[in-house]
C-alpha cells in the first residue's frame, strides 16, 4: 500500500502538508474523544464519574465496572450481566455470517458463470432486497417465523439476517466473479470438474479478498443490529445490543454510568476487533474488481 | 466419414445466426486451422467441438461417435485457451494433473504422466511454481502440457500464440509443428493470423461472417482462392486486385488494364477460359511476388508478361524490396529481390507471372473457374 501511495501522491509544499496533518489530527481527535470518555469513565468508581470531571483520567483505577457489566449487572429482571447475551450474539452472528457469505458466493458463481434465462432479473430482485427498509418486513417476518416455529429463537434470527444479507453478499461476489476469467471455468469443465468441484477447487481459493469484505460487512451489520433483535428475540436469544439497551434502562435508582460505559465498549469490541484484524483486506477487496493489480 | 466430422452445423444466439451450415470433415492426424477476421465465428465453432457451446442444429462426431450433448470432459478432447486459463491457485504440476485427478486416475500414474509431459516440453524445473511466477512462454508450455497429458483424440487450440511477443510466437509455432509431427494427433487450431495458418496447417478453413469461405490445403488457398475475400485475407502483403477488361483476340484472352499514365496495356492469360467474358469487366488478382523485374521473374514460369509503368514508392525491407505503383486506379504492390535496381518516378519494365494470376467475377467476387 505504502509503495502505491508514494507513486500516486502529488508532491506538496511543507505548509500545505502541515495543514493537511492538522486537519487530519483534528478529525481523528473528534472521533477519538467519545471513545476516550467511555474508556476513562468505565475505569473509575461511580462516585468519581458523577462527582468529577468527565474528561479527567481516573484517580482511582478500577475494573469493577467491567466485571459488573460482564457478569452481575441487572439486565431487565435478571442480574446476569451481559455475558449470556454476548454468547447469544456470537451464536447468532457466526452462522448468519457464514451461511450468507457462502450462499452469496454460490449465487455470484451461478450468476456469472452458469448464466441462465432471466438471470439478470433474478439478480435485480436480489439487489432490490438491499433497499427494502427493515420496518416494512417486521410484521410479515414475525408471522413467517411463527409459522416456521422459529419465533423468539436464535435460528430464527439467523434466518432473518441471512435473508437480509443475501442481497449484499450476492452483489459482492457477483461483481468479483464477473472479472474472473470464464475460460478458467471452461478449462475445468474440459478437465472433468463438475459444478461444485469448480466452485470449491477453482473459484473459492481465489475469493479471499471479497470473502473478507463480505464477512466484515455482514459481521458488523448483524452484530450491531438492534431492530430485528428487539423484534424477533425472546429473553433466551436476545442479542448483545438489546441487552445493552436493557442494562441502561433497567437500573433502578442511581444510573451506574461507569457500568454502562463498560457494557457499551464490550458490545462494540468484536466489531472493532474484526476491523483491526481484517480492515486492510477490506479496502483491498473493495478495490479488487475495479483496478487490476 | 472423417475422424472429426462437422456436418451441417449452425449456431444461433436467439434470432441471430452466427454460423451458417458449416461442413468440415477432418481426417485422423490432420492439422486443421480455422482462420478469419475477428468475430467470424472461429471460437464459436471450436467451442462447439469442445462442447462448451450448444450446437443449434447439425451434428458433430469425433472418432465415429456423435458428441452432440456429450459433456466436454467425455469427448476425449483437450483445449488450449488464448489466455492459457491456468488455475492460479495451483502449482504447475497440479495444473497439469488436475484433469487426470478429476477422471480418477491414481496418483502414481498421474505423476508418471506429468513427468513424461514435463520432460517433453522441458518444464521439469517449473513444476512447483504457481502460474503467476511464469513468463508468457512458460505459461504457454504449461497450458500445452495440460492438454497433452490427457492424451486426447483431438487437440483444440484457440489462438494460443496471440499473447506472445513476435519472436516467441515464431519459436512456439515451430514447436507446435514439431510436436504435431511427433504425436500425429488430430488438431483444430483457431487463429486470425494467416501466416500461422499457412505454416502450421495441413488444411485451412477460411471463415468470414459465419461462413466457411474456402476449405483446402495451404497451397490451394494461396494459389486458387475461392473469392476476393480469401485472396486478400491470406498472404501478406495482400493479393493485388485490379479491375480489368477481358479482350479476346483469336485463341488468346487478354486482361486490359490502365497504367498510371492512363494508357491501356494488355496482359495475356495462360489459357483462354474467359471466352464468355469477352468485353466484360473482371477483377484480376496478382500476388505481389508475381510482379518482379525481368531478371527476377520465376524461371519456371510458362507465361511472363511485360508491363511498363511508373514506379511509385520503393521500400527496401531487408530480404525483399516492396515497390508500389498504380494500375487501373488501384495501388499495387510488387515484391522484388533486395538488390533490384529501381528508383521512384522511373518508367520500369515489370515482369508479371501470369501463371499465378486469377480472375474474379466483379459482382459475386467469386473466382472464375478455368
Ligand atoms: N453469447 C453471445 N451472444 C450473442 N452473440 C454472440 C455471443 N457470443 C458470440 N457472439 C457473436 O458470435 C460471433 C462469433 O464470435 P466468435 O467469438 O466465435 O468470434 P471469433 O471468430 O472467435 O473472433 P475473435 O478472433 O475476435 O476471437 C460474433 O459476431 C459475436 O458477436
Ligand atoms: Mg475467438
Amino acid at each position: 500500500m505504502s509503495v502505491a501511495s508514494q507513486d500516486t501522491a502529488v508532491r506538496t509544499g511543507g505548509f500545505v502538508r502541515a495543514t493537511i496533518y492538522l486537519v487530519l489530527i483534528m478529525f481523528a481527535l473528534f472521533y477519538l474523544v467519545p471513545f476516550y470518555v467511555m474508556l476513562s469513565n468505565s475505569l473509575k468508581p461511580l462516585a468519581e464519574v458523577t462527582g468529577g470531571n468527565m474528561m479527567a483520567i481516573p484517580q482511582t483505577w478500577t475494573i469493577d465496572a467491567w466485571l459488573a457489566a460482564w457478569s452481575t449487572a441487572q439486565i431487565g429482571v435478571e442480574p446476569t450481566g451481559l455475558k449470556p447475551y454476548f454468547l447469544n450474539s456470537i451464536l447468532m452472528v457466526v452462522p448468519a455470517v457464514a451461511i450468507s457469505t457462502i450462499l452469496g458466493a454460490l449465487n455470484g458463481y451461478v450468476l456469472t458463470k452458469w448464466r441462465f434465462r432471466f438471470d439478470n432479473i433474478v439478480f435485480g430482485l436480489l439487489l432490490f432486497s438491499c433497499f427494502i427498509p427493515f420496518q416494512i418486513i417486521l410484521i410479515p417476518m414475525a408471522r413467517m417465523l411463527g409459522i416456521m416455529g422459529l419465533a423468539g429463537s436464535t435460528p430464527g434470527l439467523v434466518l432473518v439476517h441471512v435473508v437480509y444479507g443475501l442481497g449484499f453478499t450476492t452483489l459482492y461476489f457477483r461483481n468479483y466473479y464477473a472479472a474472473f476469467p470464464t475460460e478458467l471455468v471452461r478449462a475445468a469443465q474440459i478437465d472433468g470438474a463438475g459444478f461444485f468441484r469448480i466452485f470449491w477447487r477453482i473459484m473459492l481459493p481465489v475469493s479471499g479478498p471479497i470473502a473478507v469484505v463480505s464477512i466484515i460487512w455482514q459481521f458488523t451489520n448483524i452484530w450491531n443490529d438492534f431492530l430485528f433483535g428487539a423484534s424477533f428475540a425472546d429473553v433466551d436469544s436476545m442479542p448483545m445490543t438489546v441487552a445493552l439497551n436493557n442494562l441502561v434502562n433497567s437500573s433502578t435508582g442511581v444510573k451506574e454510568y461507569n457500568v454502562h460505559f463498560a457494557g457499551a465498549i464490550l458490545a462494540a469490541l468484536p466489531t472493532l476487533l474484526v476491523y483491526i484484524v481484517a480492515g486492510r483486506y477490506f479496502v483491498r477487496g473493495l478495490m479488487a474488481g475495479s483496478v487490476k493489480g | 466419414m472423417g475422424f472429426l466430422d462437422i456436418a451441417n452445423v449452425t449456431k444461433a444466439y436467439g434470432n441471430t445466426e452466427v454460423l451458417h451450415r458449416v461442413d468440415i470433415s477432418v481426417q485422423e492426424g490432420e492439422f486443421l486451422v480455422l482462420v478469419g477476421p475477428s468475430g467470424c465465428g472461429k471460437s464459436t465453432l471450436l467451442n462447439m467441438i469442445a462442447g462448451l457451446e450448444e450446437i443449434t442444429s447439425g451434428e458433430i462426431s469425433i472418432n465415429g461417435r456423435v458428441v452432440n450433448g456429450v459433456h466436454p470432459s467425455r469427448r476425449n478432447i483437450a483445449m488450449v485457451f488464448q489466455s492459457y486459463a491456468l488455475y492460479p491457485n495451483m502449482t504447475v504440476g497440479q495444473n497439469i494433473t488436475f484433469g487426470l485427478e478429476m477422471h480418477g486416475v491414481p496418483k502414481p500414474e498421474r505423476d508418471k504422466a506429468m513427468a513424461d509431459v514435463a520432460s517433453l516440453l522441458q518444464i521439469d524445473h517449473l513444476l512447483d511454481r504457481k502460474p503467476g511466477q511464469l513468463s508468457g512462454g512458460q505459461r504457454q508450455r504449461v497450458a500445452m502440457g495440460r492438454a497433452l497429458v490427457r492424451n486426447p483424440d483431438v487437440f483444440l487450440f484457440d489462438e494460443p500464440l496471440s499473447n506472445l511477443d513476435a519472436k516467441l510466437r515464431v519459436d512456439m509455432r515451430t514447436e507446435i509443428k514439431k510436436l504435431h509431427q511427433k504425436l500425429k494427433t488430430t488438431v483444430v487450431y483457431v487463429t486470425h493470423d494467416q501466416i500461422e495458418a499457412l505454416t502450421l496447417s495441413t488444411r485451412i478453413a477460411v471463415m468470414y461472417n459465419g461462413y466457411v469461405q474456402q476449405l483446402g490445403t495451404p497451397q490451394e488457398i494461396y494459389d486458387t482462392p475461392a473469392n476476393v475475400f480469401v485472396a486478400t485475407f491470406m498472404g501478406s502483403p495482400a493479393m493485388n486486385i485490379v479491375p480489368a477488361k477481358v479482350v479476346i483476340n483469336g485463341d488468346d484472352a487478354y486482361a486490359e488494364i490502365e497504367d498510371s499514365n492512363g494508357a491501356k496495356q494488355q496482359l495475356k492469360f495462360n489459357t483462354n477460359y474467359l471466352q464468355e467474358w469477352n468485353g466484360k469487366e473482371i477483377l484480376l488478382g496478382i500476388r505481389p511476388e508475381a510482379i518482379t523485374d525481368s531478371e527476377g521473374a520465376d524461371r519456371n514460369a510458362a507465361n511472363v508478361q511485360h508491363l511498363t509503368n511508373t514506379v511509385g514508392v520503393t521500400e527496401p525491407a531487408g530480404s525483399d524490396t516492396f515497390v508500389t505503383m498504380t494500375l487501373s486506379g488501384k495501388d499495387v504492390i510488387a515484391r522484388m529481390r533486395a538488390d533490384v535496381s529501381i528508383a521512384p518516378e522511373q518508367r520500369f519494365d515489370f515482369a508479371i507471372n501470369m501463371d499465378k494470376a486469377v480472375a474474379f467475377d466483379p459482382k459475386s467476387e467469386e473466382r472464375i473457374q478455368p
